[in-house]
């Protein structure tokens, strides 16, 4: 009885059914078989929805629509920017899926018609569906720094998608002077991945400590706190020289925050000059993350809502705004959860399971859900944050379970900051694989 | 209408089949919570290391008792104590089972021969009796660890663990620990895990 799963039982009534009728059938309608999903998106959320759903039916066919032949992971990609590791050890490709079934096809969704239940694509292409799941990941608002916009982007990288946006800010970090200025501009809540302009500040430092020890790093930030808050600050100081009680104080990393009047409002690309409340603030290698709202497709679907995410049904993961519409990941408003890598994979298969179920024609099951977010200081000191998500059926919502989660201790424990610095490798290696084998 | 009434029992009898399996209990089902450990541990508890452990195919027994302890912090952890809190009684019960299920693979990992080789002799004098012939036992009442084709670096931070007193360990394995450490020193478990490493 031990492998004996539901997927088993399954297929065993499949071939009983069969048996008894000294018949056979090609494919007939049964369960999922035949049903169509079509998966917008192969990023974190996307691709993993799209394996689980072919792990969970075999019998349901899934189509993955993504521009790209290549998907950068956006974790680790701060450690590209180090030098730490490679550009190419975060790329990861589509065979993976392939070998799940799951049909690959790289072109760019231009819109979804919920009423036909129709994908279309650039290519001219249009996919039907009984189930979609849209997975963009996060788009910018290029209107909320003045100076600041997808052309210019590209010689002042966000680097927050990974890929050529994080080689061309390695690059100009390469560059740099001995001496030079590291100006970068974190944005405002909520955005992907909360911790990661800290992460990055940690490892830009760990990148000038190593080879341009003279260099500086400016954080112009419009919030007055952030994830991690005290480990990033303690870490800062024990690294790289951080003032915590005056941050914007000597040693290499300075943050100015909103109420130091780090809210920017504009750049100059021309001269690298980024103007916030507290002043004008020059920059040799500049790294501007602009304000987010969900993917592109998200908007041209009519998903989002007015504040420019998905509100979702938390069980299923469908739209509240189109039925047979389900959204995962940073597009989606999921709150208790943030907008992290883990969560989109949590997410993914949260969102396949109901919609197997969905499509079997039954209800959808009891969610799990977990984030674990790992940030590397520098090498030896790793730190990380969990939690555990529980969905509350009365109030219909994710909610956080209590008791459970949390941050690393605070104190300073080389050996366990050395274990977590592993198990963060750990996790990218098992996550990947997850998501993309 | 033969064919129509075929289909008619199948879709009964899937749809049973379905409801048994996502709605026994009102809890999340083994392969829902059991999802939930993948990012880490790999899909279906297999991982690709290089530290965090495969959970494929760990005693029920075992597997319950390490989740109580990390919840009740009697285990000496980095992020596991912090997530085992978020699991009750039934659920980590749940989760067991799912996981006593699935498949255990041994990792595949680059060992020192000689060191194994030498790892190999120590096992069958100090560690067999409990830990069976490789290293995996076969006596399924037991509670022993699995440690043939187990990550280095996870045993490595257990063996630590064990040695500073961070984790408890029963009688018998106090007093062996204890005489591999007289005997042998630091190089013997070096060896020994090199010897449960090595296997494939």
């Amino acid at each position: 009885m031990s492998n004996f799963t539901r997927r088993n039982f399954l297929k065993a009534g499949v071939a009983a059914a069969v048996a008894g009728t000294s018949m056979s059938y090609g494919s007939f309608a049964i369960g999922g078989a035949g049903k169509k999903v079509v998966v917008v998106g192969g990023g974190i959320g996307g691709a993993t929805a799209a394996k689980y759903i072919r792990m969970m039916d075999p019998t349901v066919d899934v189509t993955v629509i993504e521009a790209n032949k290549d998907y950068y992971t956006c974790f680790m990609s701060n450690e590209v920017l180090s030098g730490e590791r490679t550009l190419d050890s975060i790329r990861f490709g589509y065979t993976g899926l392939q070998k799940h079934g799951v049909n690959i096809v790289h072109d760019m969704v231009t819109g979804i018609d919920a009423d036909k239940r129709v994908v279309k694509t650039a290519g001219g292409d249009s996919f039907s569906y009984d189930r979609c799941i849209v997975a963009p990941g996060i788009d910018f608002k290029w209107e909320a720094i003045d100076g600041y916009d997808a052309k210019v982007a590209e010689n002042t990288p966000h680097a927050w998608k990974a890929g050529s946006q994080t080689a061309t800010l390695r690059k100009q970090l390469e560059g740099m002077k001995d001496g030079g200025t590291f100006v970068m501009v974190p944005p405002t809540n909520p955005f992907r991945c909360p911790p990661g302009p800290y992460e990055r500040t940690a490892q830009v430092a760990h990148y000038f400590q190593q080879n341009k020890p003279k260099s500086s790093i400016i954080i112009l930030d419009p919030k007055k706190k952030f994830s991690k808050f005290g480990l990033f600050k303690s870490g800062w100081a024990r690294h790289f020289g951080f003032d915590p009680e005056n941050p914007n104080g000597p040693g290499m990393i300075k943050w100015i925050n909103s109420e130091a009047g780090g809210t920017v409002s504009s750049y100059d690309a021309g001269s690298k000059t980024v103007t916030a409340k507290a002043g004008k603030f020059k920059g040799d290698v500049v790294n501007i993350i602009p304000p987010q709202k969900a993917g592109k497709i998200a908007f041209s679907a009519g998903l989002t809502n007015d504040k420019g995410w998905c509100p979702i049904d938390g069980k299923t993961f469908e739209s509240t705004i189109h039925k047979n519409i389900h959204v995962i990941g940073d597009s989606s408003i999921s709150k208790p959860m943030p907008k992290s890598g883990y969560a989109a994979n949590s997410q993914a298969k949260v969102c396949a399971a109901a919609v197997v179920a969905m499509l079997q024609g039954g209800g959808a099951p009891t969610p799990s859900y977990v984030n674990t977010c790992y940030s590397i200081i520098a090498p030896g000191d790793g730190i990380s944050v969990a939690m555990v998500y529980a969905y509350d059926e009365s109030a219909g919502k994710i909610i956080k379970v209590k008791g459970s989660g949390g941050l690393t201790p605070s104190e300073f424990d080389p050996e366990l900051r050395a274990r977590e610095q592993q198990y963060a490798y750990s996790w990218f290696n098992n996550i990947t694989s997850d998501v993309f084998k | 209408m033969k064919q129509s009434s075929i289909l008619q029992t199948a879709l009964l009898t899937c749809g049973l089949a379905f409801s048994a399996a996502s709605f026994a209990g009102s809890g999340p089902s083994g392969a829902m919570l059991g999802n939930t450990c993948a990012g880490c541990h790999g899909t279906d508890g297999v991982s690709n290391g290089p530290a965090t452990p495969s959970i494929a195919g760990l005693d029920y027994d075992y597997f319950v008792e390490a989740m109580n302890e990390f919840k009740e912090d009697k285990r000496n952890t980095t992020i596991m104590a912090r997530i085992a809190k978020g699991y009750s009684k039934a659920e980590i019960e749940t989760m067991s089972k799912y996981f006593a299920d699935k498949e255990y693979v041994r990792a595949n990992q680059t060992t020192d021969a000689a060191a194994a080789k030498r790892g190999a002799k120590l096992h069958k004098k100090y560690c067999k009796n409990c830990h069976g012939d490789t290293g995996i036992s076969e006596d399924k009442d037991d509670d022993s660890g699995m440690l043939a084709g187990q990550w280095k670096p996870y045993m490595t931070y257990t063996l630590a663990d064990y040695q500073s007193g961070k984790r408890e360990y029963g009688k018998k394995m106090g007093k062996k620990i204890k005489k591999v450490q007289k005997d042998l020193g630091d190089k013997g478990f070096a060896d020994l895990l090199e010897y449960y490493a090595s296997q494939k």
